[in-house]
């Protein structure tokens, strides 16, 4: 009995013996796995409610359509369209993602027709003026950050791994973001962001997952709590779609200006 | 009588689109858009009894829009209303837009009566010629009526190139007797002259190329026809009062508009070359924009705008702009009200004339926005083309409920 009990605590053991990774190796693999496991889904499109509040609980509203086209080999391309506010409807974002270099962005503006490229040296910026980050929405590639695994923890009845994660992109408004990545789906539960003064800033909950296509998850809700200002933002996203048949066409400049 | 011309104009195109476009109006659509209520208080007596002091006014901008066969045909539709308390020129009424849009994979099709843009800079637009300025929206002429156009637009690995053909010509607006931020004497469009036989119905076309290569964003454009910023000659009318009339020559501009985006930097450039109105001449604007973001910790933005306006005519030109440099600070909150402010100085070189600019505004709930505006018009000498404001200082107020 004894014997069986120590062959199978050696065998546990051996994989981590035999491998003998470091916290960065297993940081990066887990990012790696997580990256390929939602490889394929070629686009997707879906609606997205912000609701953002402030310290004392007051409410606004803001939704819009957004469109994504995975690239492969380098960061993906997204169209946002602004439906409310009502006084920026046609109101429309444009974004090709780069792992390392800054990313490209153009912004429309339908009162004046105007395409404006716009920097993207703005990425720790708020979103709308959510507590969402534009790097915190932005198509999150492997290359955007080096990683080192933590440790294993349950996390609301689910296995995790946690890993932290630093931005190697510029301008980042953070020093480090700590990760629980569920085991099973790969995707994150719960990310903490450090600003640059390594002070926890913000925490980011994932809930209401669904597979799509038996194979990739999204989460439906997302809440960002600010605890800096007391302010929070809850992203709703609805009706998913994948592989829909967009091309690199929708996402060009003149789409931009057509974009409703 | 050019009202009417207009009109069978208009009602050409609507019944063309009723044509090409029977499908959308049983499939419903969206409407949106907004009214707004404006006032502006002038501090300063006019310069003309016959102007008035403060102003009130209201403008109504419905859009609809509804499209079709997934996606790749579409309609929309932008009538503007404005309803001025004094001024009877500013009082009007113009279709923005009326806009069919047939998509394919590698080109795009618009026939009807559109507003588009091109260019880069912030203090001036020379680039930008296809639409007609609405010069009684707003002194600095960003606002533009509707061009009926044919539009034919091919998408390549290479750029875009745009065709355009414009059967139609909108003359300028201008303030009338009664309204402020005019010239003096007044411009009296009912007298318009054109180098053309043809009139407004001259066929205008333009040609353009587009692209972005890496950081960069490069236009090339060429226009062939009515010139939409007019020169002008002094007169009597039949009472013996002096005015200006437009006069409106057959031009070729080429123009170039190129923006470097390098990290927090712009650099931005405009050049025109126009021929056709009086001596062949180019102007140019170029500069750049710096944006601090994230300033202190917070997540607003502040950004420098600094760009040089040229023009090689020099003290003939018919623009204030010929000799001049724009400096401004934008202040963009990023917050729930989307607050944003700019705050800018034009100066000239030459007679050392310095125009000051606040455009200012907020989100109040959610379907309110508040808009300052001030101008304020200092040392103008009697030479510069804006020395007709020196007493035209202003502060305008919008509060607009949009739906």
């Amino acid at each position: 009995m004894t014997k069986w009990l120590f062959a199978l605590l050696l065998l546990t053991l051996l994989p981590v013996n035999v491998t003998a990774e470091s916290a960065e190796e297993k940081g990066l693999a887990i990012a790696v796995e997580a990256d390929k496991r939602d490889n394929g889904w070629a686009d997707q499109v879906s609606r997205l409610k912000m609701v953002l509040r402030n310290r004392r609980g007051d409410q606004s509203t803001r939704e819009n359509r957004s469109r994504v086209l995975e690239v492969n080999g380098d960061g993906d391309k997204s169209l946002i369209v602004f439906d409310s506010p009502r006084d920026v409807k046609g109101t429309a974002f444009l974004s090709y993602t780069h792992a390392i270099k800054p990313d490209d962005q153009w912004l429309y503006l339908p009162a004046l027709k105007r395409v404006k490229r716009i920097s993207s040296s703005n990425k720790s910026g708020p979103f709308m003026g959510s507590e969402f980050a534009y790097e915190d929405i932005s198509s999150q590639e492997v290359e955007k950050y080096s990683y080192k695994y933590l440790k294993d923890e349950r996390l609301d009845g689910r296995d995790t791994f946690v890993i932290e994660r630093y931005p190697q992109y510029k301008h980042s408004g953070y020093k480090r973001q700590v990760v629980w990545v569920d085991k099973q789906m790969y995707q994150p539960l719960k990310i903490e962001y450090y600003d640059r003064k390594n002070a926890l800033l913000k925490t980011l909950t994932y809930h209401e997952y669904q597979q799509y296509l038996d194979r990739y998850w999204r989460s439906g809700r997302m809440e960002m709590v600010n605890h800096q200002t007391g302010k929070s933002t809850t992203l709703h996203w609805l009706e998913y779609k994948f592989q829909t048949g967009l091309t690199e066409r929708d996402f060009d400049r003149n789409t931009l200006k057509r974009a409703k | 009588m050019r009202i009417v011309g207009m009109r069978k104009a208009s009602y050409l195109l609507v019944l063309l689109s009723f044509v090409f476009v029977t499908p959308p109006l049983v499939c419903g659509g969206e409407w949106s858009g907004y009214i707004a209520g404006e006032y502006r208080y002038f501090p300063h007596d006019p310069i003309d009894p016959r102007q008035h002091g403060n102003n009130y006014s209201i403008a109504f901008e419905p859009e609809y829009y509804t499209e079709w066969s997934d996606g790749q045909q579409s309609l929309t539709i932008v009538p503007y209303a404005r309803f001025d308390q004094h001024d009877d020129k500013r009082s009007h009424f113009d279709l923005r837009e009326f806009t069919w849009l047939f998509a394919e994979e590698v080109w795009e099709l618009r026939v009807g009566i559109r507003k588009l843009f091109w260019g880069v800079t912030e203090s001036q637009h020379l680039v930008d010629i296809i639409n007609q300025t609405d010069l009684v929206e707003f002194p600095d002429g960003e606002q533009k009526l509707g061009q009926p156009m044919i539009n034919l637009a091919f998408i390549q690995d290479w750029g875009t190139i745009d065709l355009f053909v414009l059967p139609y010509f909108r003359e300028r607006t201008f303030p009338g007797v009664n309204g402020r931020l005019r010239s003096h004497p007044r411009v009296d469009v009912d007298r318009a002259r054109y180098e053309s036989s043809r009139e407004e119905t001259h066929i205008d076309c333009a040609l353009r190329w587009a692209h972005s290569i890496d950081y960069w964003d490069i236009g090339l454009s060429e226009f062939y026809g009515t010139s939409r910023d007019p020169s002008f000659i002094l007169e009597a009318n039949t009472s013996g009062e002096n005015v200006f009339i437009p006069i409106y020559n057959i031009i070729h501009q080429t123009g170039l508009d190129i923006q470097a985006t390098v990290e927090s930097w712009l650099w931005k450039l405009e050049v025109i070359r126009r021929s056709g109105q009086g001596e062949t001449y180019s102007a140019a604007t170029g500069g750049l924009e710096y944006t601090f973001f994230g300033l202190f910790d917070t997540g607003a933005d502040l950004g420098l705008v600094v760009e040089y306006l040229y023009d090689d005519r020099g003290e003939d030109a018919n623009t204030p702009f010929e000799d001049d440099i724009f400096a401004g600070v934008r202040f963009t909150l990023n917050d729930v009200q989307s607050t944003e402010a700019l705050l800018g100085i034009v100066s000239d070189r030459e007679d050392e004339a310095v125009v000051y600019a606040l455009e200012a505004s907020r989100r109040i709930a959610d379907s309110w926005t508040l808009e300052i505006d001030a101008r304020v018009y200092t040392n103008i000498s009697a030479s510069d083309p804006l020395y007709s404001f020196r007493n035209d200082d202003f502060l305008q107020l919008v509060l607009a409920y949009h739906f």
